[in-house]
């Protein structure tokens, strides 16, 4: 059995620093295992969160070294050879604790969206072709990688302005279900910045579950946005 | 100092313990009710186990086999749990599973569909038709989301990643909970007037498992040292196929849905073994026998070098795996790398899941204890002997409501209750005892020893040698547990900190399940004894009660709860299967 040395950040809110670990490595191990086996042997203070281990309820977001990743998910034999593997915390939000951050914002924006409200008329017959865009976005494990990376938030940190990708995906899973009656897009253009996504995909390119955040959620909706808002013929004529 | 004014104190007619399927949907329940709910979770919201759960469901909607009815499914709940279960349970179950299922479409879930635009429904081991309503093999994730975002907009109190760590007592009576906020290490006192607890399994008790850190049977031992009684401890539900390889995914979930969709089970003999075991349902038995299958073909020297059996689902073609069982072909393809379009996986037991729990009213969910009430996998009697696969998220639903709204409206005739001084300061010592315990013993290491034990001791077959000498190696964690103590760090985010007082449940729990099963002295269901190999007639009418007497934990056989009207399903359904 070989080791591997890691380098997890330990620190909270006052600062913090890399700490060297050495982690016995077995075939097939992830990252979450290593962090499991430091607590064990190590630093059984060492915080983070984690619950599944199966990539289904996103708690153990992390950026080892230094791309954001599922622990749960992140190989060690991704990374050949010996050197180190630094594990961190994500960045776009204020650590509590090691590898633990205060994601609690993205609970309290999800709260500002207008709940699934049925059609009064609805017969709640829908058919596989209409489901199956709407189950991509409800593929979401809430792991906040997309929010992580985002520019606008880990950059620009604008989170009183806009809601984030996680939250265009609930959005559009709300918008396209066949039998919604809401139209969210007037919160979409204002309280939940659409417009300041510029379609860089950074998200769609850390979504674990592989759903095309850019392509399929955010590109309709501010479609959805620019033909309530900007559309020439309903600006003349009115909108009904 | 008095208590308020040393600690955070919050004020509710009811506090909803856990916010998986169970927990959600009592709150929903409570609050909808006009109750003033708070709902207490370990972790972040929407993380509990219920994601977990992946094929489906149960519910006879009756959508895609017409002949399907609430009484078939009450026949193959009462016939899986080996007639054991509580019968109005699973009448209540399977009467208004589908409802249930209905109302989570109303409020946002996106099931799958039949062509003619229904919920589809899929087949699963030892249901008669195809029943699960399901999501690929996410349904779990559909279920805790479309609760969570109904949830939100009712008003009810969130405290995410906050850990209970007592109930506490006005007379008889509870009257509120004592707890720590994980992030901050602060502590917290809950008043209220009712309880749910819903705090699902106790499956960190066992080494290879399918459970995630947050199943120390926190709800089985809180209502058990609040005086109430659990029931049928000893059944443990081992889940036939969990992964085996590599060792660090071992016991991960592989869902049963790969069998519902077709998958066949192979020895490494090229067999297809569940021949010999169950020759009309095969891969679609019961899970207690599907377990004691593959363990035992493994045993006799059939198993794969990982030591499993293979399930196979490759020649339904790629486009059809990917599309109904994405997740496990990420799984899979991801940890494990094979690819399960092309090959077999490699399968064994993993525990996953207890029928036992704290025993309730049908109707309402109330224990004993008055003001305190169980839902979900913390309760028992819905499930008897053996849980069917489906059944699961269904009771969920039924009982999570059914407890919601008996807690609520014992609250309205309820007087408020008063919190006395003593019992949360000595709450709060045991807190604080764990620090600066000089020679503490290692958390760490007293969980692996309690998983090794169960592991090896009360497992998928046991007997009175194994039990006995479990019950004996649990004494002594017990001792050791006394001196549990951390060294490292401080109350802020602090994991060896919160396992120390995890241990206590597990260990509650663990013993709980070697004496009941020690007790029972019969094969039945998922209690498998070598020593005493076959169904027993006296035992096929009791289920064994746990309880707290003094120090001691006290167990006895106490005889099925039957419906009159009932009978002549059961009877019938008894026929059926000796035929």
């Amino acid at each position: 059995m070989s080791t591997r040395t890691f380098k997890v950040w330990r620190g909270d809110q006052t600062g913090g620093q890399e700490r060297d670990y050495s982690v016995e490595v077995e075939e097939g191990m992830v990252v979450l295992d290593a962090i499991h086996q430091i607590q064990r042997t190590h630093a059984p203070d060492l915080a983070c969160r984690w619950n599944c281990k199966a990539a289904k309820c996103g708690s153990c977001s992390a950026e080892v070294n230094g791309r954001p990743r599922l622990m749960c998910k992140t190989r060690l034999d991704d990374y050949p050879g010996d050197a180190p593997i630094t594990v961190h915390p994500i960045k776009a939000f204020p650590v509590v604790r090691d590898l633990v951050t205060d994601v609690s914002w993205n609970y309290e924006v999800n709260k500002k969206i207008p709940a699934f409200t049925p059609k009064k008329d609805a017969d709640w017959v829908m058919y596989q072709e209409d489901m199956d865009r709407v189950q991509e976005f409800r593929k979401c494990i809430e792991c906040f990688l997309c929010q992580n990376v985002c520019h606008v938030l880990r950059d620009h940190n604008l989170k009183s302005q806009f809601f984030g990708p996680r939250f265009f995906v609930r959005m559009a899973g709300l918008e396209m279900h066949p039998m919604d009656a809401l139209d969210r897009s007037e919160l979409l253009k204002t309280q939940a910045g659409l417009g300041f996504c510029n379609i860089t995909k950074c998200c769609t390119e850390v979504c674990p579950e592989d759903i095309h955040i850019t392509d399929n959620a955010i590109i309709p909706l501010k479609e959805r946005v620019v033909d309530k808002f900007y559309d020439p013929l309903r600006w003349l004529f009115g909108k009904k | 100092m008095a208590i308020q004014d040393k600690y955070e104190i919050h004020e509710h007619d009811v506090i909803v313990i856990g916010a998986g399927g169970a927990g959600l949907r009592a709150a929903i329940e409570c609050s909808a009710m006009g109750a003033k709910t708070a709902l207490v979770c370990k972790s972040l919201l929407g993380k509990a186990h219920t994601v977990m759960a992946e094929g489906g469901i149960a519910a006879a909607l009756a959508n895609v086999d017409a002949q399907d009815s609430w009484e078939t499914h009450f026949q193959d709940t009462i016939f899986g749990g080996k007639y054991l279960n509580n019968w109005r349970m699973v009448e209540l179950h399977a009467k208004e599973a589908p409802e249930r299922v209905r109302e989570l479409e109303r409020w946002g879930a996106v099931f799958d569909r039949t062509t003619d635009g229904k919920i589809l429904q899929r087949a699963f081991g030892g249901h008669t038709y195809r029943r699960l309503a399901h999501v690929g093999d996410r349904t779990g994730l559909e279920m805790i989301r479309t609760l969570q975002d109904k949830g939100v907009h009712q008003g009810i109190d969130v405290f995410m990643e906050c850990t209970v760590t007592r109930l506490l007592k006005d007379g008889d009576r509870v009257c509120g909970a004592f707890a720590y906020w994980r992030e901050t290490g602060r502590f917290v006192v809950f008043k209220a007037k009712a309880i749910v607890l819903a705090t699902g399994g106790i499956g960190k008790c066992w080494k290879i498992t399918s459970n995630s850190w947050e199943y120390t049977g926190d709800g089985h031992a809180l209502g058990y040292e609040a005086g109430a009684e659990l029931v049928d401890m000893e059944f443990m539900q081992f889940h036939p196929t969990g992964m085996v390889w590599p060792p660090g995914v071992m016991g991960l979930l592989v869902t049963e849905a790969v069998r519902g969709e077709g998958g066949t089970l192979k020895n490494s003999q090229g067999e297809r073994f569940m021949e010999k075991y169950d020759p009309k349902r095969l891969e679609l038995s019961t899970r207690d026998v599907v377990a004691r299958a593959i363990y035992t073909e493994v045993k006799e020297g059939r198993g794969t070098s990982h030591g499993g059996c293979f399930l196979d689902i490759s020649h339904r073609g790629a486009e059809y795996v990917k599309k109904k069982l994405p997740s496990m072909y990420h799984q899979f393809m991801e940890l494990a790398d094979v690819d399960i379009t092309q090959q077999p996986m490699e399968v064994g037991p993993t525990c996953h899941y207890v029928m036992g729990g704290i025993k309730v009213d049908a109707d309402t969910g109330a224990s004993r204890v008055p003001g305190l009430y169980a839902a979900g996998e913390c309760s028992g009697g819905m499930n008897g002997a053996n849980r069917l696969g489906g059944n699961s998220l269904s009771d969920l639903l039924v009982f999570g409501k059914r407890a919601g709204a008996g807690a609520a409206e014992y609250t309205k005739r309820a007087a408020p209750p008063t919190i006395h001084d003593a019992p949360v300061e000595e709450a709060a010592r045991e807190m604080t005892g764990y620090f600066g315990r000089p020679g503490a013993a290692d958390p760490y290491q007293l969980h692996l020893d309690l998983q090794t034990t169960m592991q090896n001791l009360v497992g998928i077959f046991r007997e009175e040698r194994d039990l006995q000498a479990a019950i004996a190696k649990l004494d002594e964690l017990k001792r050791r547990a006394a001196h549990v103590g951390i060294t490292e760090g401080h109350r802020l985010y602090n994991p060896g900190w919160h396992l120390c007082r995890d241990l206590r449940n597990m260990l509650v729990c663990a013993e709980a399940v070697a004496r009941a099963a020690l007790m029972r002295k019969e094969s039945r269901g998922a209690h498998s004894r070598i020593d005493h190999p076959k169904y027993d007639e006296y035992w096929g009418e009791h289920n064994l009660v746990v309880r707290k007497e003094g120090d001691q934990m006290k167990v006895e056989p106490r005889p099925v709860v039957k419906t009159d009207a009932l009978k002549p399903l059961v009877e019938e359904k008894k026929a059926k299967e000796k035929q």
